[in-house]
């Protein structure tokens, strides 16, 4: 007789720690609370270039509760500096407004704030230059773009092609600087124990934080431990430490007390990362039919003087469509600003913006629908490496988009329905993300009373990935769901790679199969003899990866929006959105839903809302926190619906899953610019898509 | 209040505290807080009531929603030392001892959650927006002022517009409280 446990990958498993987040159980970064703690409070540079002088620490000490008041004159020495963002306290030198350049830590978190308030710095100020121009004098090309793609990729000849092409887009995008603002603020909970440091903190991965910390500190690894287990969002921003880490443990270190230190919303928009402000200059050139015969994305970004971080705005314009000349660029200047880093998609989300813009831009140049466009530029294989994909259905996808929202018989002419007070228009774009894996350890062990234990260092920051990795544990294991536990979050679990990337179910999942195959096959071999102690077995893919086939691997959407825009006002609205993926098999239909979802709710937020003011005065981000920093609100977002095709793809992991964490960005932005062209006739190519710029 | 605040050696850097007591979730806790002491720091470094989250502590993104004498607040922007005798309930308290709320139960059926960051301001606000429609108030949305609101999905995204979720839940929260409401 043969017994099935049906499969659970597949299912809509409710997050397994659904009911710890909606009762308040679940606890965060800075919900620990060891004995004898204290409060840290950041001071942050009042300058955006320059050197610090003198701090009057003394006139702080006096102030009730507090213990000690810390900057580069009496800071301990870090074992690695490197001058960069994570080298805190270590130089009087001032690189962007708002850094942190010291820290007061008092008794309670009311004396801190207090204090914190209250020092009194002095500084030698510089001249400041925080303005990214596409002109500007120290404009680079980098050696690599994020996280190591060549800088410029050039085939063919595409001045000759864009010369000779009878039809031609040549049009600049740009977007602004963008901050994550994930809604837990960022936090870490110090506390050292000899040469032991703990760190709760609020992060993407345990085991990079605790490597990072380590070196920081000229300790092994093993000396330091992250503990994770709940993380309020990140988007990026907490995928590598920041300064507020160190700060953090700096800060205990020097008080010899456990200290709490919570990033403020207003410090986030300084020292937490954040999107590059881009300006992108697309030419498309094309035959009468709409194909493609050259393609030229140029990319101007700006990066902090003490880290270079060159985003890869044009690489996804490297495989979207064919056309046999092309080239892409990307230029940086290290300007006296904030520090950018990864916010969700990087890359492929501002560029995607300027490429499926352009698109739309040629697809009425060319008279042709857009959705028909983008099939026609279909390539067989990827165009830049000639691989074959491992799977491509951007055509299934743009199709059953187009069935679903109605978009047949759509009439092209701009600025002709009206519905009432508004202008409605409808509009498409594809959207695309890179599909990776990366080497990751996981253990499982057999409870003697019949449940497992999956450990990996993974981290959940409201992707489902406990609750994926459940699921597919349960399935390697051919176990029911409620026998599998899944403890991850914490450094002290095997080693794993970032939640980043859109890769955290491939890479971990991974893991998690192998490391289940081998206990199988353990249990097997002893014959169902269980001892007391349960049976462990563990996995490590860094092989299995290394050794992967080479393929383009990447999943595809096509986005559908339609917006109305008030004829009096310009305020626009996203009436409807629907998103179509194919991302291989789907793990968890209900939790994908709720990661895509979100991503289209971020890229309507990118469209109408987000934008980071730069202060060119006073050299920092001027509308530095929720009030003026928009994130699309509850009465922002009426219908937006994600679906996905059917995924059969053999290429890429045991679970045949590509990410899905990202993707849901991408192309949204330029999908409701399309749609507002198509309502009123004005093409905005500059986000957001504010009143002012439709009101003419 | 039990004790009046001690200003005799007041001067511009000595806090001033006052005792008091506090109702939180049916259980008295009686307190000496200094007067700079929002209730959102008050709950979660005083009393360890962790589920009232810090999101902006400006009163911008409603993650610390709590809820005073059934009336939904910000507790970042609430000084603690203005609660004596008011009775406090935070997203512990919303569960009949071991039934979570239905709307506890909506989120989760509803994947109307992520990271869950926001989602005890969203569970305190929704529980208090529901109060109010019930009381008859009006939102900036509701066609009839004169008749009883009807909490269809307009008026349930005007009314819960002051919790922002960064993971893009709102779609799934609208249908959650949407089930519990009609």
């Amino acid at each position: 007789m043969t017994t099935t446990t049906p499969s659970s990958v597949g299912s809509g498993l409710d997050r397994v720690e659904g009911l710890d987040k909606v009762t308040g159980r679940a606890r965060y970064a800075f919900e620990y609370s060891p004995r004898d703690l204290a409060y840290a409070v950041p001071v942050q540079a009042a300058v955006a270039r320059g050197e610090i002088r003198a701090v009057d620490v003394d006139a702080v000490l006096k102030y009730p509760g507090v213990i000690a008041a810390i900057w580069y004159g009496n800071a301990p020495r870090l074992a690695s500096d490197d001058g960069g963002e994570l080298a805190v306290l270590q130089s009087p030198r001032v690189a962007y407004r708002g850094q942190y350049i010291g820290v007061v830590v008092a008794e309670t978190l009311q004396d801190a704030r207090e204090a914190a308030g209250l020092v009194r710095v002095e500084y030698a100020a510089e001249r400041h230059d925080v303005e990214l121009r596409a002109d500007h004098p120290g404009l680079y090309r980098p050696e690599v773009v994020n996280p190591d793609f060549p800088a410029d990729v050039e085939q063919g000849d595409p001045d000759a092609a864009l010369a000779a092409a009878p039809i031609v887009v040549d049009a600049v995008y740009s977007t602004p600087a963008e901050h994550n603002n994930p809604m837990e603020p960022h936090a870490t909970v110090a506390a050292w124990d000899g040469d032991g440091l703990t760190l709760h903190d609020s992060n993407q991965g345990a085991s990079a934080v605790r490597d990072t910390v380590a070196a920081l500190f000229g300790m092994p690894p093993a000396n330091v431990r992250v503990i994770s287990p709940h993380v309020g969002g990140g988007f990026g921003s907490k995928g590598l430490p920041h300064p507020h880490v160190v700060l953090a443990a700096l800060a205990a270190k020097q008080v010899g007390r456990p200290v709490k230190l919570a990033v403020t919303r207003q410090q986030m928009f300084a020292v937490t990362g954040y999107r590059t402000p881009t300006i992108q200059r697309v030419r498309l050139g094309a035959d009468a039919g709409g194909r493609l015969t050259a393609i030229v994305h140029e990319a101007f970004e700006q990066s902090s003087t003490i880290k270079e971080f060159a985003e890869q705005t044009t690489v996804p314009t490297r495989m979207m469509y064919a056309a046999p000349d092309r080239r892409t660029t990307h230029r940086l200047v290290r300007l006296d600003v904030p520090t950018p880093s990864w916010m969700r998609a990087p890359g492929e989300t501002p560029g995607m913006f300027a490429l499926e813009s352009a698109m739309d831009e040629l697809a009425i140049a060319c008279r042709l629908d857009p959705v028909e466009l983008r099939i026609r530029n279909e390539p067989e294989t990827d165009p830049e490496s000639g691989l074959p994909f491992s799977s491509r259905n951007l055509v299934a996808c743009l199709r059953e988009g187009a069935r679903r929202f109605g978009w047949a018989g759509r009439d092209p002419a701009p600025g002709v329905r009206r519905r009432g007070r508004l202008l409605v228009g409808t509009g498409v774009a594809a959207s695309t993300y890179p599909v990776y894996r990366r080497p990751s350890r996981a253990s499982v062990r057999a409870e003697p009373d019949g449940r497992f234990t999956v450990r990996i260092a993974a981290a959940d920051i409201g992707t489902g990935a406990r609750t994926v990795l459940t699921q597919i544990a349960a399935d390697a294991l051919r176990a029911p769901v409620d026998r599998v536990r899944v403890e991850i979050g914490d450094s002290a679990l095997p080693t794993a790679s970032l939640a980043g990337g859109s890769m955290g179910t491939a890479s971990w999942g991974t893991a998690v199969v192998r490391a289940c195959e081998a206990l199988l096959e353990e249990l097997d071999r002893r014959g169902g003899d269980l001892p007391a102690g349960g049976v462990e077995a563990d996995a490590d893919t860094s092989e299995e990866i290394r050794g992967q086939r080479r393929f383009a691997r990447h999943a595809f959407g096509a986005q559908f929006a339609e917006v109305g825009v008030d004829v009096d006002t310009g305020e626009t609205r996203a009436l409807r959105l629907l998103g179509v993926f194919a991302a291989g098999r789907i793990v968890n239909p209900k939790t994908a839903r709720s990661q895509f979802v979100g991503g289209m709710t971020m890229g309507l937020s990118m469209a109408l809302l987000e934008e980071s003011v730069m202060d060119r005065e006073f050299g920092d981000y001027l509308n530095h926190d929720l009030a003026q920093y928009h994130v699309a609100a509850c009465a922002d977002v009426r219908d937006i619906e994600a679906l996905w095709v059917e995924e059969d793809d053999p290429h890429l992991n045991p679970m045949g899953s590509k990410g899905i964490g990202e993707i849901g960005i991408v192309g949204t932005a330029a999908a409701i610019a399309n749609a507002v062209h198509h309502a009123t006739g004005v093409r905005i190519r500059d986000l957001p898509i504010r009143l002012d710029k439709l009101v003419r | 209040m039990n004790g009046e605040a001690d200003t005799t050696r007041w001067d511009a850097s000595t806090p001033v505290t006052v005792d008091l007591r506090l109702s939180v979730n049916r259980d008295e806790y009686p307190i000496t807080v200094d007067t700079r002491e929002t209730l959102l720091d008050t709950l979660r470094e005083r009393l360890d009531l962790t589920g009232a989250k810090k999101g902006c502590d400006h009163g911008q993104c409603g993650a610390c929603t709590v809820l005073v004498d059934g009336r939904r607040v910000k507790s970042c922007l609430t000084l603690t030392v203005t609660l004596d005798d008011r009775e406090i309930t935070t997203v512990e308290g919303l569960a009949d001892g071991d039934a979570p709320h239905p709307l506890q139960t909506a989120f989760v059926d509803h994947d109307a959650f992520q990271c869950g960051y926001c989602t005890p301001g969203q569970l305190c606000s929704a529980v208090g927006m529901l109060a109010e429609a019930a009381a008859g108030w009006p939102s900036v949305v509701t066609p009839d002022m004169s008749a009883a609101p009807r909490l269809d999905d307009d008026e349930i995204r005007e009314r819960m517009s002051g919790n922002l979720c960064r993971c893009g839940a709102y779609v799934n929260i609208v249908a959650a409280i949407g089930e519990v409401a009609r």
